[in-house]
């Protein structure tokens, strides 16, 4: 665990990737396989059962710190990291220990059925025997949320320089449904098809927002243009009669949508479509909304089927007739799937339509146009672009339109998270309906460091009132939101929810008599109906 | 009446007619520390340790009227006998014991409970009534001891140097720079220092603070004396066009916020070390329980939790407002002051 805790410092350390990338070669090169199949496993979010409640390990702390329980809590909030609380309350160890990382994750996984009491001295053990950082590290192991300030992508290179496979490969090796207490280092890296294999999807390649103007890059007849819906990306896949429905944050979840079933037996043997899992009913995506409560749910009764009808609307064709095709140039790839999906009808599988255009300014005003079409934008991809691994700059390119904006009043603060803790920095923001200021949206990012070191002093001195973490604060600071989409709402006195609220910038120009009312709220309701 | 009160212009003894620390501009002020938010512009009459008095100046101008006094030397305004205590926060740091017809209080100012090298170390006052800081107070503060930190800094800047990099850490110029100064393994290399950081040494010097030889970074000097180097400068000094001529450089931040991942993180330094010149959660709690206070009056930091949690352990305790702000990484009085002095 102390080589763990080191690496985990020595990631957090520095914000050079090629530092990272050391940090990471170094530990694999000196660690045993079992404590690399765990690093993995932990830097792919997969993490060890829970096997004790967080509610325990917070009692436990404060009894060891020797404080009330009202006092670890507002500490935890202002920490922002339970884990971390939790590390720093505990008082220092009395002794050391020589366990592995994987050593002691069995003996978390051990915890499983055991009594309470047991569980408890276990973890007071383990804390007694441990130092800040190797505490913090192993109650992330329990907890789970641990970000190390590593991508796939980094820990996919090291792993690289570690095995001197190559990258992509190894990529593909990672994805997928493997469980580190049912594989092994060596089968994960090195066998070449496992009974895994069949499920297994290929690495997303992931587009970057168009910055600049479209004109730059050159020719449109060398681009093909698309809508960008506003649902979840997927892989569909075919193989060995099974079938397979992978999203993108690599979870399986085949189960959640049964309208595909049909597809094992419509598609043939050996086929990978990558596109957008989507509600639609009488023609039109429904709001993104719908889709959330779909896939919060373990079983998909009836009714939810009738009410939000899952669509497949398919741009790409990864694996054709067992044929992996990501090196095939994009319009061939293209052809491919148009004919695949013209001979294999199925009502829930859709293609998506290419954007007839002649210059950038026609496609300029296309996606001006965006909302009305229940889109985000469009998508820009070159037309003898291969499927790369990951985000990738060059050939995709997203082309969102400009989000809709509100100036809205803070009216209650709380303490953030991360990067954010022990800051007044997670706001929630009011319009004017009449006298009123209502509540309408939850937002945090988008401020630079200094405008939140201001905000949050300007919290402190102007607190009204305080509930638990929440800070109400005199009405005063006016911010503009900016955000994706509106739809209407009963959970939210104001009507409304956004989709992807954040601060756009703060409104120092305007007084909070300027902000916008409920009523322009509404509008843009109106405006853009979903 | 209280001995003590909190009004508009700081901390008032009306018996007296003497302020402590105060914020607008009184005619006789006695002085804990010369920190900017502690020791402001404008007093007629300034009183404070000897050992504040050429920072004072330095800070305040050449002109003011000041008198500087001994630890534990009586002065009796009024029949209400002052004296300085060490506390231990920077040199020159006292708390002040304010006495009257039997009845005791004491204004902690700034204060740490572990001995630092360079100021005198902290000594409980009994009283009736404190007035403390808790600038960190909650039980996620325990600070390392200062031996184990600047084994920290002094491997970093050993490895620093064998890569060829300037080693860059900040550190507030008065207190905590010379804390590094005087603490740091000297033999590694060379200390070169920011203008308000070596005005301050310079000033502590003639105070009496004897310091390892530092040297000053002046315009048009050879940039490559600065490799393998160490270079102390206050916080303001991150990110701004002075710090380029450093590069490459790794960047440490001192501060007891670095206890805190987030801030951490938020600071975007290579390294952050947990040192403070602030008593941490249990040096907070054990300085009040020596003093045998019965009333603790809560003034800059966590005041509103640490306040409650003293009244639940049986000692009586409420907060007071004051515009004391605490150690802060965040732009501070202390800061823009510095900034200016770059
Ligand atoms: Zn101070
Ligand atoms: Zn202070």
């Amino acid at each position: 665990m102390k080589d763990f805790a080191q690496l985990f410092n020595a990631l957090d350390q520095t914000n050079s990737t090629l530092k990272k990338v050391a940090a990471l070669k170094e530990y694999f090169d000196k660690s045993d396989d079992s404590d690399k199949l765990w690093t993995i496993a932990i830097l792919s979010h997969k993490r060890p059962k829970r096997t004790v409640k967080t509610t325990f390990l917070r009692q436990w702390a404060a009894e060891l710190g020797g404080i009330p329980d009202w006092l670890f809590e507002d500490a935890y909030h202002t920490v922002g990291d339970l884990a971390e609380s939790i590390a720093l309350i505990v008082p220092e160890a009395e002794s050391s220990n020589s366990k592995s990382l994987s050593e002691w994750i069995d003996t978390i996984k051990s915890l499983d059925k055991a009594p309470d009491e047991t569980k408890k001295n276990t973890i007071l053990n383990a804390w007694n025997s441990m130092n800040t950082s190797e505490r913090f590290v192993f109650n992330k192991l329990i907890t789970g949320g641990f970000r190390m300030g590593v991508s796939q992508k980094l820990m996919t290179r090291a792993l690289a320089q570690h095995t001197e496979i190559e990258e992509s490969e190894l990529a593909h090796r990672l994805m997928g449904n493997w469980e580190p207490s049912s594989t092994s280092f060596h089968e994960l890296i090195y066998s070449k098809d496992s009974a895994a294999d069949l499920s297994k999807p290929y690495p997303f390649y992931l587009a970057y927002q168009l910055e600049g103007e479209p004109q730059e890059l050159g020719n449109t007849k060398d681009w093909f243009a698309e809508r960008k819906w506003d649902g979840i990306r997927g892989q569909l896949i075919v193989r060995g009669g099974e079938l397979f429905v992978w999203s993108r944050g690599e979870e399986l979840v085949t189960d959640r949508f049964p309208e595909f079933e049909p597809l094992k037996e419509i598609l043939p043997d050996g086929t990978v479509l990558d596109g957008e899992i989507i509600p639609i009913k009488d023609g039109h995506p429904l709001p993104f909304g719908l889709m959330q409560k779909r896939i919060g749910r373990k079983t998909v009764s009836k009714k939810i089927l009738e009410e939000v009808p899952i669509h497949l609307i398919a741009y790409d064709l990864l694996e054709h007739n067992d044929k992996d095709l990501r090196q095939e140039p994009m319009h061939k790839r293209r052809e491919l799937l148009e004919d695949l999906l013209s001979q294999r009808k199925f009502e829930r599988l859709l293609l998506s339509e290419l954007v007839d255009f002649n210059d950038w300014q026609d496609l300029a005003e296309v996606r001006e146009h965006s909302r009305e079409h229940f889109c985000e934008g469009l998508m820009l991809k070159r037309k003898d672009s291969a499927y790369q691994v990951g985000r990738k700059k060059g050939d995709w390119w997203k082309w969102k339109v400009d989000p809709l904006v509100i100036d809205a009043v803070m009216i209650y603060a709380q303490k953030g998270h991360g990067r954010r803790a022990n800051l007044y920095t997670d706001f929630t923001f009011a319009v004017w309906d009449g006298e009123q200021l209502v509540p309408f949206t939850k937002a945090y990012s988008g401020l630079t460091d200094a405008e939140m070191r201001q905000v949050d002093s300007f919290v402190k001195k102007n607190t009204i009132d305080r509930f638990g973490p929440v800070r109400s604060v005199t009405p005063e600071l006016v911010f503009e939101i900016a955000f994706e989409g509106i739809n209407e709402s009963t959970r939210h006195k104001s009507g409304v929810a956004l989709r992807f609220p954040r601060i756009s910038r703060w409104r120092k120009d305007k007084p909070k008599e300027e902000a916008n009312t409920l009523e322009d709220l509404k509008g843009l309701l109106k405006t853009y109906p979903r | 009446m209280p001995l003590l009160q909190f009004n508009d212009s700081g901390i008032f003894c009306e018996q007296a007619n003497v302020y402590i620390d105060p914020w607008k501009k009184v005619d006789r002020a006695i002085i804990t520390h010369a920190h900017a938010d502690h020791s402001r512009w404008g007093m007629k009459h300034y009183l404070a340790h000897h050992m504040s008095i050429p920072v004072m100046k330095l800070r305040l101008g050449q002109d003011i009227s000041v008198q500087g006094i001994e630890y534990g030397e009586k002065l009796i305004i009024n029949g209400v006998e002052f004296s300085l205590h060490p506390a231990g926060h920077i040199p020159g740091s006292a708390q002040i014991r304010v006495s009257y017809k039997g009845e005791t209080w004491v204004v902690s100012g700034d204060y740490k409970t572990e001995a630092d090298g360079i100021s005198t170390p902290f000594e409980p006052v009994k009283c009736n009534t404190f007035i403390t800081e808790c600038t960190f107070g909650l039980p996620v503060y325990h600070w390392k001891p200062q031996e184990e930190i600047f084994n920290e800094i002094n491997l970093w800047w050993k490895k620093n140097k064998e890569e060829g990099l300037t080693t860059f850490i900040t550190a507030y110029s008065l207190g905590k720079a010379q804390r590094v100064i005087k603490n740091i393994d000297a033999s590694i290399g060379k200390i070169f220092t920011h203008g308000a950081v070596e005005n301050t040494n310079e000033a502590l010097r003639v105070g009496g603070l004897k310091l390892p030889e530092t040297i000053r970074v002046e315009r048009g000097m050879d940039k490559n004396q600065f490799k393998g180097s160490l270079v102390v400068a206050p916080p303001s000094a991150i990110n701004s066009p002075w710090m380029k001529q450093f590069k490459p450089a790794s960047l440490g931040i001192a501060s007891g916020w670095m206890q805190l991942r987030g801030t951490r993180r938020r600071r975007a330094a290579d390294r952050g070390f947990a040192l403070s010149d602030h008593a941490d959660w249990n040096g907070l709690l054990s300085a009040i329980k020596a003093t045998e206070a019965e009333t603790v009056i809560t003034t800059h930091g966590y005041t509103n939790v640490f306040s409650k949690y003293l009244n639940e352990i049986g000692i009586r305790s409420m907060e007071e407002k004051t515009l004391f702000t605490g150690e802060s990484i965040d732009s501070t009085e202390e800061d823009k002051l510095e900034g200016e002095a770059a």
